[in-house]
């Protein structure tokens, strides 16, 4: 095994781990946000994209990187966009009873 | 120089995503949350955008300018929509990291090592595969599809021989990269999977089925990752594949079923036959205004929201007999199942949308124990998670579902808009209980009339 294929097992598993513990305690209330702001963060492919857009290898790269580049920004844009809009919605009580 | 910060900031953005996620557990801090990921993807584009290998931006920010012009719409839709919104974006993000893939495959392809390559194929299947699926979602939630699930002899066989063929062809790639020829078969036959997981899928395992996708779409970014042995990319993908996985698990113990039964079981097909054959019971019927003088004269009322008041829109009405009510003095609480709805969460967003406070919405762990002193259930749109027969009855198809115990409370109005069974294709006895009324019309027709009886006084 590689150590690139090692380390990236590692951080794999750890951050897998980290993620049940972490989302375990996300309340059910929340739980329509908690899936637009992960589908915002997998947008992360935007990382990758860019590079292959950017690095102009191949027409066909360039082409192939430019349109992931493009569904990457609709995810990061739209996904946080609405997951800050959902969460002004939450509301106590407190407020605005008569 | 700055490249040599790039991994540091790439480390930086990690941490923020991990931190978005704890903060958004709870209401007071899950803004806060928001911002921080938005940080971190600050980080992790402006981190890439310095890396040396960019030669040009150009492209890099045409596609920025589209995406921003598609992703800003997408993100004003409507509560309603956001069941479709999520599919929808699901399938940019499949599609995203299957092309990267794609590309990446053909600037490396006969020199590429065969663990590259093995996670390579493993990006694509999954992209592609989640691409298509999640399009197939989007199609049977903004019903361009049919919603029931369409079966046919050996659908399963079929559909395991097509993940079959896929999974063999990118492990002859691994084995021999220099077969080219093997990807476009790899990358159509899991685009030809993804359309065939979802056609047997019917309009209520959805929440299930989104939740799988948004794991799926993680686990293909983390692929990536491990292609171009970027932690960052591994990281961001673990989290979002183990939220999705989490989410999923949640949704199909909601439903006491399997994966394997949402994913091969194509519920609500099977039963159809079944409801007809009991014999004609009677249901007693209510107005409006009758179900307003019920409501005037309870103390505790419980609202049980389900999918047909996000089809009726009719969570405005809902509010404003929320505010009737509590300046009756009623308390009013809102009973919500996990699976009410088409996504995890959906009938949360859509009352907190129509400003209801969310200390009022219950979980069913805990709004259980409160039906038998509840002077009124109000089931608005909901209806398989209220049958009782889950709790009893060993051959309905729903026996073991946790439900609302809705009929433990005194009075039960159920505002449905006609006798037709749910999504189970199961007869909910439920209606035919002697302390049920059914008020019949369209959720937000019949709420808003309430609302005006109420509004009226004494309800005549």
């Amino acid at each position: 095994m590689s150590p690139e294929l090692e380390q990236g097992l590692y951080v794999f598993v750890l951050a897998t781990f980290v993620g049940f513990e972490v989302i375990r305690r996300v309340s059910p209330l929340l739980h329509t946000p908690l899936m637009s702001l992960t589908n915002a963060i997998s947008a992360i492919a935007v990382v990758g994209s860019i590079v292959v857009a950017g690095e102009q290898k191949t027409t066909l790269s360039t082409v192939l990187g430019t349109v992931a580049v493009a569904c990457s920004m609709i995810n990061i844009v739209g996904g946080y966009l609405i997951t800050y809009r959902m969460l002004r919605m939450f509301r106590k009580s407190d407020r605005g009873k008569p | 120089m700055i490249e040599r910060a790039i991994p540091l900031i790439y480390l930086g953005a990690a941490a923020s995503f991990v931190l978005a996620l704890k903060w958004l557990s709870s209401v007071p801090t899950a803004r806060r949350g928001v911002i921080v990921g938005i940080a971190g993807m600050a980080l992790a584009v402006g981190g890439t955008l310095l890396r040396p290998e960019i030669v040009s931006y150009k492209w890099i920010a045409a596609a920025f300018v589209a995406g921003t012009v598609i992703g800003v719409p997408m993100a004003m839709m409507p509560m309603t929509a956001v069941p479709q919104r999520t599919a929808l974006s699901h399938a940019f993000g499949a599609l995203a990291a299957a092309l990267v893939g794609t590309a990446e495959f053909y600037l490396q392809a006969p020199r590429i090592d065969r663990f590259t390559m093995g996670a390579l194929a493993l990006e694509v299947l999954l992209g592609f595969l989640t691409f298509t699926a999640s399009l197939m979602a989007f199609g049977k939630l903004q019903e361009i599809l049919p919603t029931r699930p369409i079966t046919y002899r050996n659908q399963n066989v079929v559909n395991l021989a097509v993940l079959g063929v896929a999974a063999g062809s990118g492990a002859y790639l691994v084995a021999r990269p220099e077969a080219a020829w093997l990807f476009p078969v790899l990358a159509v036959l899991s685009l030809l999977f993804g359309v065939m997981l979802i056609v047997p899928i019917g309009g209520a395992d959805m929440p299930t089925v989104i939740s799988l996708l948004n794991s799926y779409a993680g686990l293909a970014a983390a692929a990536m990752g491990f292609v171009l042995d970027n932690k960052l990319l591994i990281i961001a993908g673990a989290l979002d594949g183990s939220s999705g996985l989490i989410l999923s698990v949640i949704m199909c113990r909601a439903m006491n079923r399997s994966f394997t039964n949402v994913l091969f079981g194509a519920f609500g097909q099977v039963q159809e036959g079944a409801g007809t054959a009991g014999e004609q019971r009677t249901v007693r019927s209510a107005t409006a205004g009758e179900a307003a003088a019920i409501l005037q004269a309870a103390s505790r009322v419980i609202v049980v929201p389900g999918y047909g008041m996000a089809v009726a829109q009719a969570q405005h009405k809902v509010r404003e007999l929320f505010d009737a009510l509590t300046k009756a003095e009623i308390d009013v609480r809102f009973a919500i199942h996990p699976v009410a709805g088409r996504m995890p969460g959906h009938m949360n967003v859509l009352l907190a949308e129509a400003d209801i406070p969310y200390d009022r919405l219950v979980e069913m762990e805990d709004v259980n124990s409160e039906f038998p002193q509840a002077d009124v259930a109000l089931v608005l749109g909901a209806n398989d998670v209220t049958n009782p027969a889950a709790r009893h009855d060993r051959s309905s198809p729903i026996y073991g579902m946790p439900i609302l115990d809705v009929d433990r409370a005194r009075t039960v109005l159920v505002v449905k808009r006609s006798m037709s069974p749910g999504f189970a294709g199961i007869e909910n006895e439920l209606y035919h209980l002697d302390r049920t009324l059914m008020v019949f019309g369209d959720a937000k027709a019949v709420v808003g009339n309430i609302v005006r009886e109420l509004a009226g006084g004494g309800g005549n």
